[in-house]
């Protein structure tokens, strides 16, 4: 199994989960954050690890 | 604490991913090699990465950030001192001989290069104290949720050991090294916002520097020995940890770190799971680049957490708790969402810790003692099955273990400072053992114990000021007692150990072959490229140790 793949799947899927809510929450709880919507922004970011990992999953199954 | 459906979103999608690795995994457990020792077959990206977060239980997530909270920047001592160099140490020098002798375990590896009872008393020692600290985690992480999410503390040390069970439980050591890798980034990206948001709050580094330097929370001390990590040590009243210069890398960098490090199963054992040689060897070194890195993320969060709400912040009826430090931040910075996140790394951190403590319980305790002392001579099947059971009962007496430390801390307490006494001088008896071929089984076994009563005796005969006075000396905190007792430790094991064995009888030369570094062909890393080469890492990975303290010096 490379386990990358679960890897990938679990932050596609948080990073969609969190970057959705911070999407449509109430900017009013970002107060607590320095005014940053944080959810939105780190949710991207774990996106796109998420998405880095399972290219290296199909650049390896490409290759053998 | 109030806790939203996104939250609960988050952690459930967690919950129902490190299970369905230990489901996948289930399938290729055939053998107890399989399941206990991974069958050495993994990447060293894998087990470098899990060596790491096997040692990243939640005490030490939640006890790192305090003490960033009650000492500041010196607890980066325990990282650049008291890790690096010994993670280095084990992999350019000592994995070959663990990985080469094709011992299961380290006892395994005793028996074969002394004798017997070096590795009865090994395996017995290491598997008590596996489960003892897996409960005294378990306790931790419960009380935690009790106070902060109102859960119930029996059921959170229930369901988190159930979890750990499970996936522990269908795919072995496999299932825990590859949790951990998947718990080891949902920890960095869980507390990595945290560390960030926490320094945009204070204004930055000089912004916490200067924040830090306040009288009221250096009290007697020089205002910059929070942020400074060496110009303090010059006397053990200087700054608030109580100890010197000499205490601290003698004790802590040195017999301490690598005691644990070079010796400690728990974490050998991950490296003797990768697929070849050269991985097993690069595996601590791999794993001490995010190593380095990590003060930022756990240490920092718990200096800022005092910068931002101060010593009242931290107490709790009139008391101050700094273990309230990383909570409390969560607690303050993490809107829903990113909380559930954060609560996720902590859990995560949690069951690395104690799936490590599982998983290197179980093979010792069937390799080491059930094979070796109660039934040998039995075939496979009946090993795998031992392995799985002994993941049973090893969880269930964790839990015990948990309510032991629930209703009993001093009992805990002292079982703590016993197996401190049992560790110290380990490191002694294993530098000996494999690069001096004339140490003797008894040599071995004698100092071994003598170093450990050595620790004793230092322990009964010396004090700490404002505690318990000393008949020789009293100390000036808890930790240069615990430093100094390793050093002492450490040195009666090695004298000791040397002097037996020059009047003992030595083994035969050729039973030593690949158990000793004189009797053992010479790694050659030779035609492989440098980022292969784990003496040209390692020495990558020392200089920027040294970096980073120079930068806070």
């Amino acid at each position: 199994m490379d386990l990358r793949l679960p890897i990938g799947l679990l932050f596609v899927l948080l990073g969609l989960l969190l970057a959705g809510y911070g999407l449509v929450s109430d900017p009013a709880i970002y107060s607590a954050s320095l005014g940053i919507n944080v959810n939105l922004r780190w949710g991207i970011v774990m996106l796109a690890f998420g998405l880095a990992m399972l290219s290296l999953v199909w650049r390896g199954r490409r290759v053998t | 604490m109030q806790l939203q459906a996104i939250d609960y979103a988050v952690i459930g999608l967690y919950f129902v991913f490190v299970i369905g690795i230990g489901w996948a995994l289930k399938r290729f457990m055939r053998t107890s090699v399989d399941f206990l020792t991974s069958g050495r077959s993994l990447a060293t990206w894998i087990t470098g990465l899990a060596f790491l977060s096997a040692n990243l239980g939640a005490q030490e997530v939640i006890g790192m950030a305090a003490s960033g909270a009650k000492y500041g920047i010196l607890t980066s001592h325990f990282y650049w001192v008291g890790a690096i160099p010994a993670m280095v140490f084990v992999g350019v020098f000592m994995m070959p001989f663990y990985y080469g002798s094709r011992a299961r375990s380290v006892p395994e590896y005793l028996r074969l290069r002394f004798d017997e009872k070096t590795r009865g008393f090994n395996a017995i020692s290491f598997a008590v104290m596996t489960i003892f600290s897996s409960g005294i985690s378990m306790y931790a992480m419960g009380l935690l949720f009790q106070k902060f999410l109102g859960w119930d503390i029996n059921a959170s040390i229930l369901i988190a050991a159930c979890v750990v069970l499970l996936y522990t439980f269908l795919g072995g050591l496999t299932s825990s090294i590859y949790n951990e890798v998947l718990q080891f980034f949902l920890i960095v990206f869980g507390f990595l916002p945290l560390a960030i948001l926490g320094l945009g709050a204070v204004g930055g580094w000089s912004g916490l520097q200067e924040r830090l330097a306040a009288p009221e929370i250096v009290g007697p001390y020089a205002p910059g020995v929070m942020t400074e990590s060496w110009q303090h040590l010059g006397s053990a009243a200087a700054n608030p940890m109580g100890v010197e210069w000499f205490g601290m890398v003698m004790g802590l960098g040195f017999v301490l770190s690598f005691g644990y490090w070079c010796t400690d199963f728990l974490v050998v054992q991950r490296a003797m799971a990768a697929k070849s040689m050269n991985a097993a060897r690069r595996t601590p070194i791999v794993a001490a680049v995010p190593k380095m890195l990590f003060p930022f993320l756990v240490i920092l969060p718990g200096m800022v957490a005092l910068a931002l709400l101060g010593p009242e912040g931290l107490s709790e009826g009139g008391k101050t708790d700094y273990n309230l430090a990383l909570p409390l931040l969560l607690q303050k910075l993490y809107p829903p969402g990113l909380l559930g996140l954060g609560l996720t790394a902590l859990l995560a951190s949690f069951m690395s810790g104690m799936a490590g403590n599982v998983t290197a319980f179980n093979t010792v305790w069937t390799y080491d003692i059930y094979q070796t002392y109660i039934r040998p001579g039995q075939d496979d099947a009946h090993y795998l099955w031992m392995g799985r059971m002994a993941t049973v009962f090893g969880t269930a007496a964790s839990i015990g273990t948990a309510y032991v430390a629930m209703t009993f801390n001093n009992i805990m307490d002292l079982l703590q400072l016993v197996f401190s006494f049992i560790n110290a001088p380990l490191f002694a008896t294993f530098l000996l053992g494999m690069f001096w071929a004339r140490a003797s089984a008894n040599g071995a076994f004698w100092g071994l114990l003598g170093g450990t009563g050595a620790a004793a005796v230092h322990y009964v005969l010396t004090g700490v000021q404002g505690g318990r006075a000393g008949l020789l000396h009293s100390y000036s905190s808890d930790m240069a007692q615990n430093f100094w007792g390793a050093i002492v430790a450490w040195t009666s094991c090695f004298v000791l150990t040397i002097v037996i064995s020059l009047v003992t009888r030595p083994r035969n030369p050729e039973e030593l072959r690949g158990l000793v570094y004189s009797l053992t062909p010479k790694q050659t890393d030779e035609g492989l490229a440098w980022y292969r080469r784990p003496a040209v890492l390692g020495a990558i990975v020392l200089a920027g140790a040294v970096v980073m303290n120079i930068y806070f010096w």
